[in-house]
């Protein structure tokens, strides 16, 4: 090959880069190691992660049994080894797949139409944001201070560039400040963020925030907890303009918190607005259904600096194993894995409230994660229960500084019975004796 | 194909849930509540293995296709790596473990392995710090040019302008102008390279950085680029290097020590991650010494003990752009793919990214007008300006090739080629495919304009009409009333 080429030698390819400019030695190992070793290693560091915790964490990242057919069928290299779907005619798959998913998105938020997915929960927030800025021509934004809070942090970065206002309302205990957030809003308000359920497992009932949000014409983002819309109303009946969200729970699963999923679903008004690919229906010369990414002339490939977002990717394959979940579980399925999440959680809430000195700390209802007033600090306690085999939840201090003794306690469909009560007999144990 | 809503049946179910084994718990309020269950699809598990396996047959893939996408590096990519990332260990644990008091503890491997790929990547990259957070490379070029900014300011200075050449990927201005800065354009002169006297000429004491694709999209490394990088910071700016093309460099070149101050990388490029479709991806960034300090948060650290930690704050940093670590399963498998490797193994896939580039830029230059006729690196751009006086375009040569069963090149980029065709065949593959790739193109150029409009016949599908689609929307399966 290289006579072809007319060189000599393999440097001879590199003779354009001059001396000067060669890498000094690097520290790197240069031999590589066999599959067995590499292998043996990972496994290694992989046992060096204790996953035999009884896990009541959640905090945006929820342990959800994931079906056998979604590893099954999202492993199949011809969805894994295949890039971004430009060329049409052989990505039928992919493409499939991802008009199947923004239809699955429509359908869970109530909305009419969905991007085909953004990196993670927090992006997607962040865009959503930057969304309604474009819409509204207006720059500020205003946020529920009980949305999460590392979802917070990501819109902070993402806009901190640019100019604009977020106002954070700080939240009232573990609710949500209704009052404070109408009263902030006015006609500088481009969009008003409110999750659901909140950080701290709140669920709010923002009907009259939605309705000042019309009034003064911002739009009203809704930052929700997919699983959850097995049970709630969704964004898009209660008058929402745009719904985000991490998708992670959708057959993902943790994998220390990457790859996540972020969803993103709008009024169909808003479709040339959206952030990133979008796949939509149409038909070859024989007339025949068939899927393309469209809208692309919103895309930074063809817009540059004034495209709608930099995104330049999607989470394909974690909005296919999405895709597959939702399908597997199904219409009944869906929404009974979210009673069977509310009704878990009530159930260790009862328990571990029954413990003399922890409180709930939620006024409102919540879904499958709840928040504890405890008699001591909640990062103590938690680091006991550790030892005792138990994650027992999100110790807020680690946020909220002022708030040491409150614990954050999630409760999925695969915490069973008797590990709940296993739980609260250690609680028990560590704060009565 | 019909939709996998089209195959619901009322009733019909693919997953049986556990039975309750906790009491029912009071039901939320009509007023929260959904008045009926969302209409996901009805449908039995075998109809759920069929739909997507059916889905997956229409794809072509790296694993059943030679698939030279320029600029996006479609390597084959080791099972190994993919095993590594399947490990319960890794895909049970839950990001905030490590948040806990003592909860570092439990997630020591996971910890271990992320600091341990940020060193690997800082002596790639020749700098002196990583953070592997960026989701993306479009997002490590958002925290890039956000350090950029950060760092003007923590000088005192607040800067207007990036400077990119025009072959830049389309991310590059997307992303300054998401950071705030506007965007001035450079040309590119007759050799392919970013036309220094006019570069110089838009250099100032407004231009906060500079960022070069090295190599750049035509696949031509820029021995100016010391000379570049010096004149960038003389003007008081930052260099930034979008590492999307560091395959060919790889074990060559260090950006550091040509001047960069900011590298990303896209790890599902260089470092063998599968595409999965469009993503997950990621796309970590490098920093020089006084630019670490505004790295993104949180980052792991090692003490001296050899006990890895969660740093969480840091004064100066620009903040978080994920959640948690970053696409921690795509991180595992560039790891375990620099492990497999080596540095050697690193330096040959260079090696043979750029052979194998070349010598399909030796063997179609008969056929197909060479945009700049000089030795590339991984990647070669042609331009089908020829065929196109017989009125074919670089689209119908590629829509050919998808009906002999080899994925086209990318087309229409770089923006500056007319009618481009950009290949990149990497490492992975061998002569013979290449030399097949060769024919296929070879009979590409042979054929009649008529089967080139036509192409492609093999497919379920014949081309879609994309007018139509942006047109007429329809982004969802409609809701039966």
């Amino acid at each position: 090959m290289l006579a072809v080429i007319g060189a000599e030698t393999m440097e001879d390819l590199f003779s354009v880069i001059p001396p000067e400019q060669r890498a000094s030695p690097y520290r790197l190992r240069s031999e590589g190691g066999s599959e067995t070793e590499v292998l043996g290693h990972l496994g290694q560091l992989a046992a060096g992660n204790d996953t035999s915790l009884i896990s009541f964490l959640g905090g945006g990242f929820y342990d959800h049994f994931i079906p056998a057919a979604v590893d099954s069928l999202s492993s199949r290299a011809e969805f894994v080894t295949c890039y971004t779907p430009y060329q049409a005619e052989c990505s039928q798959g992919t493409l499939q797949a991802l008009y199947e998913y923004q239809s699955a998105i429509c359908r869970l938020t109530g909305l009419e139409v969905a991007n085909a997915s953004n990196y993670d929960g927090g992006s997607a927030l962040a865009e959503a944001v930057l969304m309604a800025r474009r819409i509204t021509r207006r720059s500020c934004t205003l946020i529920d201070g009980s949305i999460n809070p590392l979802h917070l942090a990501v819109v902070k970065t993402y806009l901190s560039g640019t100019d604009g206002e977020i106002v954070v309302v700080p939240p009232d205990g573990c609710r949500s400040s209704l009052e404070q957030l109408i009263a902030n809003l006015d006609d500088t308000t481009a969009s008003v963020v409110l999750p659901q359920p909140n950080f701290f497992g709140s669920i709010s009932d923002f009907s009259e925030v939605l309705c000042q949000a019309r009034r003064v014409g911002a739009l009203a983002v809704s930052a929700s907890y997919p699983m959850s819309l097995g049970l709630l109303r969704s964004p898009g009946e209660q008058g929402f303009d745009i719904a985000v969200g991490e998708g992670q729970s959708l057959g993902n699963p943790l994998s220390f918190g990457g790859p996540c999923l972020g969803f993103l679903a709008t009024r169909r008004s808003y479709a040339r607005q959206l952030p990133g690919r979008v796949a939509g229906a149409t038909v070859d010369g024989e007339g025949r259904r068939g899927f393309v990414l469209t809208l692309q002339a919103r895309e930074q490939h063809i817009r540059r600096q004034r495209a709608t977002s930099n995104i330049c990717s999607n989470q394909g394959l974690c909005a296919l194993r999405a895709l597959i979940y939702l399908s597997c579980l199904g219409r009944e399925g869906f929404s009974g894995l979210a009673r069977l999440n509310y009704d878990k959680a009530h159930y260790a809430l009862d328990l571990l409230t029954d413990i003399p000195g922890v409180s709930p700390a939620n006024r409102s209802p919540v879904f499958n994660e709840f928040t504890l007033r405890l008699p001591r600090p909640a990062g103590q306690v938690s680091s006991r229960l550790l030892a005792a085999g138990f994650a027992a939840g999100l110790p807020l201090d680690g946020f909220f500084p002022e708030r040491s003794g409150e614990l954050l306690v999630a409760v999925t469909e695969k915490r069973t019975s008797s590990e709940i009560e296993r739980y609260a007999e250690a609680l028990r144990r560590e704060l009565v004796g | 194909m019909k939709s996998i809503f089209e195959k619901s049946r009322k009733g019909r179910k693919g997953v049986r849930l556990p039975l309750s084994d906790v009491p029912p718990a009071e039901p939320l309020s009509e007023r929260l509540s959904r008045p009926l269950p969302a209409a996901l699809p009805e449908v039995s598990e075998l109809d759920v293995v069929r739909h997507f396996t059916r889905l997956s047959s229409l794809n072509f893939s790296v694993d059943g296709n030679f698939y030279p996408l320029g600029s996006c590096t479609m390597k084959y990519n080791p099972k190994a790596a993919d095993h590594a990332a399947g490990l319960a260990g890794f895909t049970e644990l839950h990001p905030l473990l490590p948040r806990l008091p003592g909860g570092e503890d439990f997630c020591q491997g996971a910890l271990t392995l992320i600091w341990e790929l940020q060193e690997i990547l800082s002596d790639l990259t020749g700098m002196t710090a990583t953070s592997l957070q960026p989701l993306a490379g479009a997002q490590g070029e958002l925290a890039g040019t956000l350090i950029v900014r950060a760092w003007h300011s923590a000088q005192g200075s607040q800067r207007r302008y990036v400077i990119v050449p025009d072959t830049s990927h389309g991310t590059n201005p997307a992303s300054a102008a998401m950071a705030g800065y506007d965007v001035l354009t450079v040309s590119t002169g007759p050799d392919g390279l970013m036309d220094e006297a006019e570069f110089s000429s838009r250099l100032g004491s407004d231009t906060a950085a500079v960022i070069l694709t090295c190599p750049n999209t035509l696949g031509f490394y820029n021995p100016g680029v010391a000379r570049i990088s010096e004149l960038a910071h003389r003007a008081g700016a930052l260099m930034y290097c979008d590492g999307a093309n560091f395959n060919a460099i790889l074990g060559k070149v260090k950006p550091a020590e040509v001047g960069f101050d900011i590298v990303h990388l896209n790890l599902h490029k260089t470092f063998a991650t599968p595409h999965g479709g469009g993503g997950p991806g990621a796309g970590p960034i490098s920093v020089t010494r006084p630019l670490a300090e505004f790295l993104p948060l949180p980052r792991v650290e090692r003490n001296d003990d050899g006990v890895c930690r969660l740093r969480l704050e840091a004064p100066s940093s620009i903040g978080s752009l994920a959640g948690a670590y970053g696409n921690f399963a795509v991180l595992v498998r560039a790891y375990a793919y620099v492990l497999l490797q080596g540095l050697e193994g690193l330096r040959e896939s260079a090696e043979k990214a750029v052979l194998n580039a070349n010598y399909l830029r030796i063997l179609l230059r008969d056929c197909y007008e060479s945009a700049y006729d000089r030795p590339c690196l991984h990647e070669c751009v042609f331009s089908a300006s020829r065929q196109a006086e017989k009125g074919i375009r670089a689209l119908d040569i590629a829509k050919y090739l998808i009906d002999l069963g080899i994925h086209p090149p990318t087309t229409y980029f770089p923006l500056i080629v007319p009618e481009a065709l950009m290949i990149e065949p990497t490492e992975t593959e061998s002569r013979e495919t290449l030399d097949e790739f060769v024919q296929a193109m070879k009979a590409a150029a042979a054929a009649s304009p008529d089967r080139l409009h036509r192409a492609p016949v093999n497919m379920p599908v014949s081309r879609l009409d994309e007018v139509l689609a942006a047109r007429r929307l329809d982004l969802s399966f409609p809701e039966a009333q």
